[in-house]
């Protein structure tokens, strides 16, 4: 390079530092600005501070509800959370079995979410590959979600009994649309100029999907997975409500708690699923991150 | 630079194309590029200039007449950087080679070489989004330049940059076609940067697109950024200009 360029690199080297600072600083907010510091707590605050809040609202709510609303002999539908805390988890006797019950909703959740992602991702990948499957099948997807549990239930008790496998299938069915429609919008979604790159060089199909749509499908299938992360909990849990052979597990349990109005022991349960839902939202939100969040930050679009 | 004894890097003969909707892009569209000679397009927009890239490509076929393409070693600069964000600038630059299934040694070799030559040197590791648009029309620039190309197609690659940064890497690419010289087919909007690059400027009628002007640019090489600013080269602009305001 002759020395009239070094003008034009040193300007782009200091114009590049510039953006450098920029994508490195915690989010969209500028860096090395004064209250600095100030802004980072007002935003932590905002961040959980606010759902503390709501928290704090849902159990007022509850308090009203339990305490005020409902007289002493309708209180098991809605007992307040003291009692929640103190009969559901704080008696080794309550909370020993609702840990097991945990592990095997936990088991039905991830063999159900695990086969989801492999069924899903592998229809949604021979969808993009040919039109006329994406047109003889993603009908059927759409069926698969609507048709309720209720009505699939002899016929899945007949074939695979009314234990673990019958209800994996009911979090398969549940968790399965959400995969296979975001996957294939993913694969879909590498724009025309990306493809001509690849047009260009008469790529094969396995090195056009290897190197560009699977890549580029990536942030939507994590979406994805993320929506079904809950849907196999909610899935396992209807699972266990209509197959209660063998293990019990929290659905199992909050089918017998409420025939015996054990309203302390229900809501312990209800708690524990929702918390199970969170972790694998959460797990799911993580490993988006650690693999896509290096290139696809969607709030500084 | 024209050479008329040697064949044609890019011939396009009473090209024609009709779109499946029933618009005629190209109408007996006839051009010629000689090896390392560099020819600008313009033309009103959706005259077809970059249906003729597309077709000198294969992106495109033809409805009729002819294309001749006299090497297999062929770049493409689109309006849009089009760079993967999920790939380095590294990466990205080595694609070409990489789906051309060039050995690794030799691929790593050139991706450092057309790096260094567009300046991007240092920011091998850096993603796309972490660019400015000028960066990463280098780094688009760097994907082909790692291929050696024989023919340079550029469809507006600088059409949306400010004008400071298409100035310098309007010097750039000059620099770069002495070093590599390419046949280079440039289409932009720009009559001004046409007439600084080009040993032709062609001017496309509204669509259908023809050929209807065809004009020499007697500036020698290497033209320094000063050129800009001479009577010679407002004159060739307004000429230019006139033939585009005729259509």
């Amino acid at each position: 390079m002759s020395a009239a360029d070094t003008g034009t690199d040193v300007a782009a080297t200091s114009a590049l530092d510039e953006e450098r600072v920029v994508a490195t600083a915690a989010g969209p907010t500028l860096p090395s600005r004064p209250g600095g510091a100030g802004r980072t707590a007002a935003r932590l605050g905002t961040r959980i501070g606010l759902p503390v809040a709501v928290a704090g609202v849902i159990i007022g709510l509850w308090y009203l509800i339990s305490e005020v609303v409902l007289n002493q002999y309708q209180r098991f539908m809605l007992p307040p959370p003291h009692r929640v805390l103190e009969v559901g988890f704080l008696t080794w006797s309550n909370f020993s079995p609702l840990m097991s019950a945990l592990g095997t909703t936990a088991e039905v959740t991830f063999s159900g979410l695990a086969i989801s992602i492999v069924l899903g991702v592998g229809t949604a990948l021979l969808m993009s590959q040919a039109k006329w499957v994406e047109n003889a099948l993603y009908p059927w997807a759409v069926v698969l979600q609507t048709v309720p549990i209720l009505a699939l239930t002899p016929f899945l008790s007949f074939f695979f009994g009314f234990s673990l496998t019958s209800r994996i299938i009911v979090a398969v069915i549940i968790a399965f649309f959400p995969i296979v429609s975001n996957t294939l919008f993913g694969l879909q979604s590498a724009d025309s100029g990306m493809h001509d790159l690849f047009t260009l060089h008469k790529v094969g199909r396995w090195t056009r999907l290897w190197k560009l749509q699977l890549p580029a499908a990536l942030p939507a299938m994590f979406a994805g997975f993320r929506v079904s992360a809950g849907l196999a909990v909610i899935g396992a849990i209807v699972g266990e409500f209509f197959f209660k052979q063998g293990q019990p597990g929290l659905g199992t349990n909050m089918s017998v708690y409420t025939s015996l109005t054990e309203g302390e022991q229900l809501w312990a349960s209800v708690l524990t699923a929702s918390g199970l839902g969170i972790a694998v939202f959460v797990f799911f939100g993580w490993l988006s991150r650690r693999v896509v969040g290096r290139w696809y930050q969607p709030e500084r679009r | 630079m024209t050479t008329a004894t040697r064949a044609p890097a890019l011939r396009f003969s009473g090209v024609t194309k009709k779109f499946s909707g029933g618009t005629t892009a190209l109408a007996d569209a006839d051009l010629a590029v000689a090896p390392g000679e560099f020819v600008s397009v313009v033309g009103p927009s959706g005259c077809g200039k970059s249906t003729l890239l597309r077709i000198a490509s294969g992106l495109d076929d033809i409805t009729g007449g002819s294309v001749e393409v006299g090497t297999k070693r062929l770049g493409y600069v689109f309006q849009d950087a089009t760079l993967l964000p999920w790939r380095s600038v590294q990466q990205n630059v080595g694609l070409f080679a990489e789906l051309e299934k060039m050995g690794k040694a030799e691929r790593n070799r050139r991706i450092a070489e057309a790096i260094e030559l567009v300046g991007l040197a240092g920011f091998e590791q850096h993603l796309p989004h972490q660019l400015s648009g000028g960066m990463r029309m280098r780094a688009s620039l760097a994907r082909s330049l790692v291929l050696d190309p024989e023919v340079f197609l550029f469809d507006e690659p600088f059409g949306a940059l400010d004008e400071i940064t298409r100035e310098r890497l309007n010097d750039e690419l000059l620099r770069t076609h002495r070093l590599r010289s390419f046949a280079a087919l440039f289409v932009t909007h720009s009559v001004a940067e046409a007439v600084f690059l080009s040993t032709r400027v062609v001017v496309m009628s509204a669509r259908p697109g023809r050929v209807i002007a065809d004009i020499p640019v007697p500036f020698e090489y290497p033209r320094a950024p000063q050129l800009r600013y001479t009577p010679e080269y407002a004159a060739l602009c307004g000429e230019v200009s006139s033939h585009l305001r005729s259509v």
